[in-house]
């Protein structure tokens, strides 16, 4: 099944392409020094928001990563992935599903029907990233291990192997990392499970073998190198929220109008692009995910 | 030291504070910048800014401790760098990061506190700069002392920036703010008790190497253990 993307961006953003490439030639040519200089005559060449959503580098999304099991730093998980054995792989299914159980990898996904997405990918640090996933709808996995009805949420775990894993060997974060989704959440058709980018496997440092996307939230809300996936009554715990409740919370929708105590969240950064552009409700998916808060304060529920 | 070896020192010191520049400027050129270019660059300067101040501060103890007046001439160079290092910070997020909009700027700097103390260091450094030179020390006098204690409120508000603005992994701005703390309370330790480690030192030291350690000076007792002349050599 093919999903197409909605129309979300108007053809009257994007920018012409003589510009938009001489803006990239202008940029490498300006060089630091000139920077002062040259960027207010640039700022009245080029629109604020360049408006293509035109997937960002293979290099990039593999080179810059948050994902603390690996090191601290952006590219500490491209340096250090390697030792990550996504093969064999084991995922338990735990919690309120009819039959609990410990699979291997290969026999969970047999049945399952990848097929690209390419979403926006938006870090709650205001950068964000235009990503080709291969993956597979996390509701179809759900619909095969046939959660009970006392099911209303999922909690992801992510491996604990401080072996496998050097950036567990510090407790920078309380592991394993966790996270978590309401049900409606977790079966939305925008939500998936993903097994690779670019139409390759997934890299180590992206999250492989298995990791979740949820492209209208914040990306941590992603847990990756997932191990367990359990369906429980109660609203999980997430590893951020527990680690400082006042800036993470357990929605962590995309949301320009709520500012994180530290930051704006109104504008964003696209990798590879100079100026700011302004971050859109739900990451651009409002028209297929909102009718899910419908009611909700998304202020109190951040 | 030997004359030709104190004379290359201070270019070399020069040299050596360009280092972190040049090779942003390569890594920019080659493209070996993180992705995020601007936050990478923004990192790079902060950090050399703070590290800067922080070896600044470190001068006037390491002059108390070992009793090497010499190191004292390399201060200003130190802190000037480390200013040149904070301006480029500041001016990265004004200009490439925010590009002049200054109502987030603003709304930056009034609402977020991490901001607001890394604009207030940066601020009162401007004074010291603008103050830096051999006249203005000799026109203000004491008054040149007092004022370029600022430098603490600078040093202070610089490390807590750096903290603050960590999602979670904080041990290398922790260990700046144990190195600033641990220069401080070595100004709060008497200077006679430190004179007289330092000429014990210093003494000790001689009789091993079996030369003279200051070679022209007439005096046999250590330029420290005298009270210095000078009121801007003598505190901070």
């Amino acid at each position: 099944m093919l999903i197409r993307r909605p129309p979300d961006i108007k053809s009257s953003e994007i920018t012409p392409a003589e510009l938009y490439f001489n803006r990239r030639r202008f940029l490498a040519a300006m060089g630091f020094a000139a920077a002062g200089v040259a960027l207010p005559r640039l700022g009245v060449a080029l629109p604020a928001r360049s408006g293509d959503d035109e997937p960002t580098s293979y290099e990039a999304i593999t080179h810059y990563n948050n994902f603390y099991e690996f090191g601290t730093g952006k590219e500490d998980p491209a340096a250090n992935a390697h030792t990550l054995r996504p093969r064999p792989w084991t995922v338990e299914i735990a919690g309120e599903v009819a039959r609990p159980a410990r699979y291997d990898l290969d026999d969970l996904l047999r049945p399952m029907r990848v097929e690209e997405r390419v979403y926006r990918h938006r870090c709650v640090e205001a950068w964000s990233m235009v990503i080709p996933w291969m993956g597979f709808p996390l509701a179809d996995l759900i619909n095969r291990v046939q959660p009970t009805s006392r099911a209303r949420y999922v909690e992801f775990t992510t491996l604990f192997d401080p072996e496998q894993m050097p950036g567990q060997r510090r407790g920078v974060l309380p592991w394993p990392y966790v996270e978590g989704l309401r049900m409606d959440e977790a079966m939305h058709p925008l939500t998936i499970i993903a097994t690779g980018l670019y139409g390759r496997p997934l890299p180590n440092q992206n999250g492989a073998p298995l990791h979740v996307v949820i492209p209208w939230k914040y990306g941590f809300k992603g847990a990756k190198s997932i191990v367990r996936i359990r369906f429980m009554e109660r609203q999980p715990a997430n590893t951020w929220n527990v680690v400082a409740p006042n800036e993470y919370g357990f929605y962590a929708n995309v949301n320009p109008e709520v500012d994180h105590p530290r930051w704006s969240q109104a504008r964003e950064r696209r990798i590879g692009d100079f100026f700011r552009r302004p971050t859109l409700m739900f990451n651009g998916y409002a028209d297929q995910v909102a009718s899910l808060y419908a009611g909700m304060d998304l202020r109190r529920n951040y | 030291m030997p004359r030709l070896l104190k004379r290359a020192a201070k270019p070399a010191l020069f040299l050596l504070c360009l280092v972190p520049l040049g090779k942003l400027v390569f890594d920019g050129l080659t493209g070996r910048l993180e992705a995020e270019v601007i936050k990478d660059i923004t990192h790079r300067t902060g950090f050399w800014g703070i590290t800067l101040i922080t070896l600044t501060l470190a001068v006037t103890p390491l002059r108390r401790v070992t009793g090497w007046n010499g190191v004292q001439s390399y201060r200003r160079m130190l802190g000037l760098f480390g200013f040149f290092y904070i301006t480029l910070h500041f001016l990265i997020y004004l200009v490439l990061d925010q590009f002049f909009a200054w109502h987030e700027i603003v709304k930056d700097i009034a609402k977020r506190p991490y901001i607001t103390l890394g604009f207030t260091g940066f601020v009162l450094m401007i004074p010291l700069a603008l103050t830096s030179t051999a006249s203005s020390v000799k026109r203000l006098g004491r008054k040149w002392v007092t004022l370029h204690s600022l430098i603490y409120v600078t040093a202070l508000a610089g490390v807590v920036h750096f903290v603050w603005s960590q999602k979670a992994d904080i041990l290398v701005p922790t260990r700046y703010g144990v190195a600033l703390m641990v220069l401080l309370a070595l100004r709060l330790v008497p200077r006679s008790r430190l004179s007289a480690w330092s000429s014990f030192l210093w003494r000790s030291s001689a009789a091993r190497s079996r030369r003279p350690l200051a070679p022209s000076s007439s005096s046999p007792v250590p330029e420290l253990a005298r009270p210095t002349a000078s009121s801007a050599e003598s505190s901070s």
